[in-house]
């Protein structure tokens, strides 16, 4: 049994609060501890998902946050992975206490962001290929929406399949008190909203955010001790990287992998894949997906990835209402990227938050009926990403 | 194919300087085969391959547009923006002999709404606002 139980969840509502990171990382810690009923002296090794743009204690943020929280002589750990950060976070969290070192963590991911596109980091730099991808224009924007285009291309999607993506996560997210954007967007302003990459508009490219998110969990011995024997748990985290050759242009590169000597590979579609095989479970086992909609678009190419529908047909079962909550498939039912924007390190630890509450039956007006089985599946630059399996 | 480096390239040594038929400049591992661009000149990336001996070839100088996109706002630095900004194309193209899809601003005066999947292009240079020279693609006419 490779299974650990998700005591407590917690975050601190997405915004651009301009305030410094360990606050929120504090309040969605505390929440989570508060959720969990574990006293904070209790936790035993603490788990930071690491934030680049707020200085030397970003970088360190699993012991930035314990500090903050009082130090108590837990021992720390602080991940980097890009978008993947909370999950890689959350996987040496769950390795400590599956080992044995540890019964009881707290997993911690908080980030304020600056306004506008993400860009690399100052100074001449060529020898960084994020640096000279921006240096001849090419944006995050962009890679989203080639893929747009080459869905429009192959399966015949159309930019008002990308606007009903919108619409849908638009109105989950008007029920998540923790979503940054709560109006109920329609596909008519979806349309009217200011290209910036075609076929991509303002409205289906996601925002970047300031928020926190935060989760307790334990060994299930130790959730049985405090009387959670109930609680979910995590089956698997897939932290994967792609395998060579890898042959479709990811963020930051300009050029793919080269072919010619083996059989192509797709990044996205491996990272749930080895999810599925470490939970010993099938995208038909799957009641609730949380996916990284970055772009509308990419909530469809991470439908066909999870598998829970035949490749090229996720605009198809999005029209047919199937990914709503109450539908058949239901796909990001807390608002996702679309209302939330990125907070990159803890937006991996968002999306568990989210699947903890559905599994619990706590999700409020966007509660998926039955949910016994969720997915995770985010993606980021230099080849980190992640899927995270919870189960009841 | 000698490397021309000249002072007007933004990334010497990144392709060839002759403006009527450029071509980038990649590598290619000398025990699998397997081309790179930008140029990978110590460590094959093939994980079947030890490979640390490479040489400098000139990619395939046309493809096939496998995708494509515009920037309607002005990149972030440390792109150098032209005033007033002028939107540009952006295009995806995969080079059949070696396999892989190479990404690059489109010339000047041809935009996305002139792109279809598939179309031919071709290799160009063109500078940048701040007059350096970088590779571009356009369809081949």
């Amino acid at each position: 049994m490779k299974d650990v139980a998700i005591l407590g969840v917690g975050m601190h509502p997405w915004g651009k609060w301009g305030r410094n990171f360990v606050e929120y990382g504090v309040t969605a810690a505390r929440a989570a501890l508060a959720d969990a009923g574990v006293a904070w002296r209790d936790i035993q090794f603490v788990s930071g998902g690491a934030t680049l743009r707020n200085g030397y204690p970003g970088y360190v943020a699993g012991a930035t946050f314990a500090q903050a929280l009082g130090w108590q002589g837990a021992q720390v750990n602080t991940s980097y992975a890009a978008c993947a950060s909370g999950s890689q976070a959350l996987a040496a969290a769950r390795s400590k206490i599956l080992s044995g070192e540890c019964e009881v963590a707290l997993v911690v991911g908080a980030d304020t962001t600056p306004k506008g596109f993400l860009k690399p980091q100052a100074g001449e730099r060529p020898d960084d290929p994020d640096w000279i991808r921006f240096r001849i224009g090419i944006t995050n924007p962009t890679y989203f929406a080639l893929y747009a285009r080459r869905r429009m291309e192959l399966y015949g999607d159309t930019p008002e399949d990308f606007a009903r993506i919108k619409v849908k996560n638009s109105e989950h997210g008007s029920a998540n008190p923790n979503a940054r954007y709560r109006k109920k967007f329609t596909a008519e302003e979806v349309a009217a909203s200011a290209m910036v990459a075609d076929p991509l508009r303002l409205m289906d490219i996601c925002a970047t955010s300031d928020g926190g998110a935060a989760i307790v969990i334990s060994s299930l011995a130790y959730a049985r001790r405090v009387g959670k024997t109930g609680a979910p748990r995590i089956a698997a985290i897939s932290t994967v990287t792609p395998s060579f050759p890898s042959v479709i242009v990811e963020m930051p590169d300009l050029a793919t992998d080269s072919a010619i000597t083996g059989k192509a590979h797709s990044f996205r579609a491996a990272l749930p894949k080895k999810a599925y095989e470490e939970a010993g479970l099938g995208p038909k086992d799957v009641d609730v997906a949380e996916v990284y909609d970055l772009s509308t678009a990419l909530e469809l190419d991470w439908i066909e990835d999870l598998q829970l529908c035949k490749r090229g047909e996720a605009a198809k079962l999005t029209r047919k209402g199937a990914t709503r909550v109450g539908g058949k498939r239901p796909v990001n039912p807390s608002g996702g990227l679309a209302c939330f924007g990125e907070a990159v390190p803890a937006q991996a630890l968002a999306q568990v938050c989210e699947l903890a509450w559905q599994l619990r039956g706590q999700a409020g007006a966007r509660q998926v009926a039955r949910a016994r089985v969720g997915i995770t599946a985010n993606q980021g630059l230099f080849g980190h990403g992640s899927s995270v399996i919870v189960k009841r | 194919m000698p490397a021309s480096y000249g002072p007007a390239a933004l990334l010497p040594g990144w392709h060839t300087l002759d403006e009527r038929v450029p071509h980038l400049l990649g590598a290619r591992c000398k025990s699998c085969g397997t081309y790179y661009f930008p140029k990978q000149v110590s460590f094959c990336r093939n994980p079947a391959c030890n490979g640390g001996t490479f040489e400098e070839v000139a990619l395939s100088r046309s493809g096939k547009l496998w995708s494509w996109t515009n920037a309607c706002y002005a990149p972030p630095e440390p792109f150098v923006a032209a005033e007033p900004y002028e939107p540009f194309a952006i295009a995806a193209v995969e080079l059949a002999k070696e396999k892989m899809i190479v990404l690059g601003p489109v010339v000047k005066g041809v935009g996305a709404n002139r792109l279809r999947a598939g179309m031919a292009m071709e290799l160009a240079l063109e500078a940048l606002a701040d007059g350096k020279l970088t590779w571009k693609w356009k369809p081949v006419p």
